[in-house]
């Protein structure tokens, strides 16, 4: 039996008045219970993506199907499937906290119980304060009840905890896992790195509107990012060096920024001692050395030579 | 990777549905939130209730009936005869006469403190100066001159007699609360609709409405439905106002008023939908509403009757909606007439909001 895919894109681009090109050839396929994450810099294309995916914003071309519907048939049943929330929304100030879930409940055919949702987010203390009076974190998880309280099979999230405390973000987390327990799909946007590893099964790096590479978080850090990366400096460098160290035994790629050196390894414990012969043969003096975990952010700067938060 | 059962159980969703929602659940949940809203909104309860009615109450007082005041004359020093004449005359009660040199009076008179200078003519008569373009100065000359020739002698040739009559119905604060009720619901219709809407695309709300399978009709409607009620306690208060504070008499039926009241109120939402239908910041809708409601508010005859204006533009003028509207509820609240008889002002006002509303539909812009 051929499984549907939840969520599917072919081909996508989208360019704003004939010129910017936001998202430039584009192919997703997002299985159903996955968590699928589109990591990328600020302008990347992501926010354009999702809105097209949500059926919000028209693609120049390319296909969208959501369980094996498309858009342009199907797009009041596919509503009642999706629970979106959008990078930015201001709800109503005036309302209260559950007479905006009780809104958005009232748009769907057989909504939750609005109770439960807030109980679940944790906002039925803050039930009949007005959303004005809530905290940024707080209001964050209001846009997700307002998402969850129509029973999606996919959750749509846009940047969802951009500018969160780290508590705050750690509670959404713990939201979005719990909706994944209950066997729904969820693609989200984020330009944290962390968060992609924590919550994402799959992920597709997005730079410049195109995906330059897509697997599980560890899938893409040990294909692209090396394992460890170990990063040092040396006195009297002349920045030419670059050569002895690719050299040294397990060293995947080399870089270098403002004198600090990055070696992509493999196996820490033999590149190391190599790396220290190496300085000592040369007659320079090491000034810094330290070790770490490769991450999505190595993956990153290997594919693109940017940061993600690179302003 | 997942497998079919995991495909099957995702065909469900994952919690069961608590309620099920009827076709008008939306709606009436979008008019509850959008009257909550205004109920919250302090700003919203003084414009629309509370404002209209200061500016009734203080229009009404500032120009309420009262006996014309007595004209202001300046003699000057050679006609002091003028004088004497004016204070034997049996009218002397309307004139304030004060004798001084010709320079003085002439001065006064540029200012306004006078309204008539009375000089001496070479003959032992007497010569009036007055201003054609000022109503008090032609009357004073009138007048003045009228009781100089009584107070001289003079034989009136026909019998006449007066009595006054200022009946409620001609006065200008019965003028005044239909014009107001009008411009009160354009005002509230264009900023109520447009205003809201731009301010709901600004914050992306649109946006995450129709990211549900609410309905836009239902929005629209709900949007439109809040105009109505905030209508019908707007004329309530308008009309107890008159009736109570200034003994006006309601000719027409309430219903008939009431009617015209939801014609108004529904062609200035759609004219307000359309100016709305775009712009996606509030200072470029404000400007764009206020560019749509200047012509009205000088030329629809909300304080003064707009017969003022050439009878070139007469046309022009009573093509404009608000102009429908305030003869509308004027023949209506004053006169009675019935809304059969008014059709033509009917046609102008669905036409407004009729044209307007199919071409907002056509343009809107919910993202």
């Amino acid at each position: 039996m051929i499984v549907t895919a939840a969520i599917q894109c072919r081909d996508l681009r989208k360019t704003y008045d004939g010129k910017v090109e936001a998202v430039r050839g584009l192919s997703l396929e997002i299985q159903p219970g996955e968590c699928f994450g589109l990591l990328g810099p600020n302008g990347a294309g992501k926010t354009t993506t999702i809105e097209i995916l949500e059926g919000l914003l028209q693609p120049t071309s390319g296909e969208v199907s959501i369980f094996g519907y498309n858009w342009r048939e199907n797009e009041r049943q596919m509503r009642e499937w999706l629970g979106i929330s959008l990078q930015e929304t201001r709800l109503s100030e005036k309302l209260t906290v559950r007479e905006t879930i009780h809104l958005f409940a009232s748009f769907y055919r057989e909504p939750r119980s609005s109770d439960e949702v807030l109980e679940e987010l944790q906002l039925t203390e803050k039930a009949d304060s007005w959303v004005g009076k809530l905290s940024g974190g707080q209001r964050q998880r209001l846009a997700v009840a307002t998402a969850l309280v129509c029973n999606p099979k996919i959750l749509f999230l846009d940047e969802p905890t951009t500018g969160l405390d780290p508590q705050s973000r750690r509670q959404l987390w713990d939201i979005i896992r719990g909706f994944q327990r209950n066997g729904g799909t969820i693609l989200l946007t984020t330009h944290y790195m962390d968060e992609a590893e924590k919550l994402c099964d799959r992920l597709a790096i997005v730079d410049h509107g195109q995906i330059i590479a897509e697997g599980s978080p560890s899938d893409l850090i040990e294909r692209l990012g090396g394992h460890h990366v170990v990063e040092f400096a040396v006195g009297g460098s002349d920045g030419a060096e670059l050569q002895a160290w690719q050299a040294l035994p397990g060293v995947e790629s080399v870089r270098e920024s403002d004198g600090l050196f990055s070696l992509h390894v493999k196996e820490a414990h033999l590149t190391i001692p190599a790396l220290l012969d190496a300085i000592r043969k040369q007659g320079k003096a090491l000034q810094h050395l330290t070790t770490r975990q490769a991450s999505l952010e190595d993956v990153f700067v290997r594919l693109t030579g940017r940061h993600l938060r690179e302003e | 990777m997942s497998t079919t059962q995991e495909v099957a159980n995702m065909k469900e969703a994952p919690h069961k549905p608590a309620e099920h929602n009827g076709r008008w659940a939306g709606y009436w949940h979008l008019l509850g939130a959008r009257m909550r809203e205004l109920q919250r909104e302090p700003e919203v309860v003084f414009w629309v209730f509370v404002f209209p009615l200061l500016l009734a109450a203080g229009l009404g007082i500032a120009f309420r009936e009262k006996p014309h005041d007595a004209s202001s004359i300046a003699v000057v020093d050679g006609a002091r005869e003028a004088a004497n004449l004016l204070q034997r005359s049996p009218q002397h009660d309307s004139f304030k006469v004060q004798t001084l040199d010709e320079e003085a009076a002439k001065q006064g008179f540029r200012l306004g403190k006078y309204d008539l200078v009375i000089e001496p003519a070479g003959d032992g008569g007497f010569q009036y100066r007055y201003d054609p373009a000022r109503p008090e100065s032609v009357l004073a000359r009138s007048e003045a001159d009228n009781a100089i020739q009584t107070a001289s002698g003079r034989k009136d040739v026909v019998a006449t007699t007066t009595v006054t009559s200022s009946e409620p119905g001609s006065r200008y604060i019965d003028f005044l609360i239909p014009g107001l009720l009008g411009m009160n619901l354009m005002n509230s219709g264009m900023w109520g609709i447009g205003f809201a809407l731009v301010d709901m695309r600004q914050r992306k709300l649109l946006k995450r409405f129709v990211g549900t399978p609410m309905r836009r009709g239902d929005f629209l409607l709900a949007l439109l439905s809040s105009r109505l009620v905030l209508m019908l306690i707007e004329i309530g208060l308008l009309l107890t106002l008159g009736v109570l504070a200034f003994h006006m008499k309601v000719l027409g039926s309430l219903f008939a008023i009431l009617l015209w009241g939801c014609v108004g109120a529904l062609a200035f939402g759609g004219i307000g939908l359309l100016t709305a239908s775009r712009a996606q910041k509030i200072e470029s809708v404000s400007g764009l509403m206020n560019l749509v409601m200047m012509p009205m508010w000088i030329f629809s005859g909300v304080f003064f009757s707009y017969e003022r204006f050439p009878a070139i533009i007469q046309p022009a003028i009573k093509a404009l909606p608000l102009t429908a509207l305030n003869d509308a509820l004027r023949a209506s609240i004053l006169q009675g007439t019935p809304i059969w008889q008014q059709w033509q002002r009917l046609l102008v006002l669905g036409l407004w909001g009729g044209v307007s509303f199919l071409l907002a539909l056509k343009w809107f812009r919910w993202t």
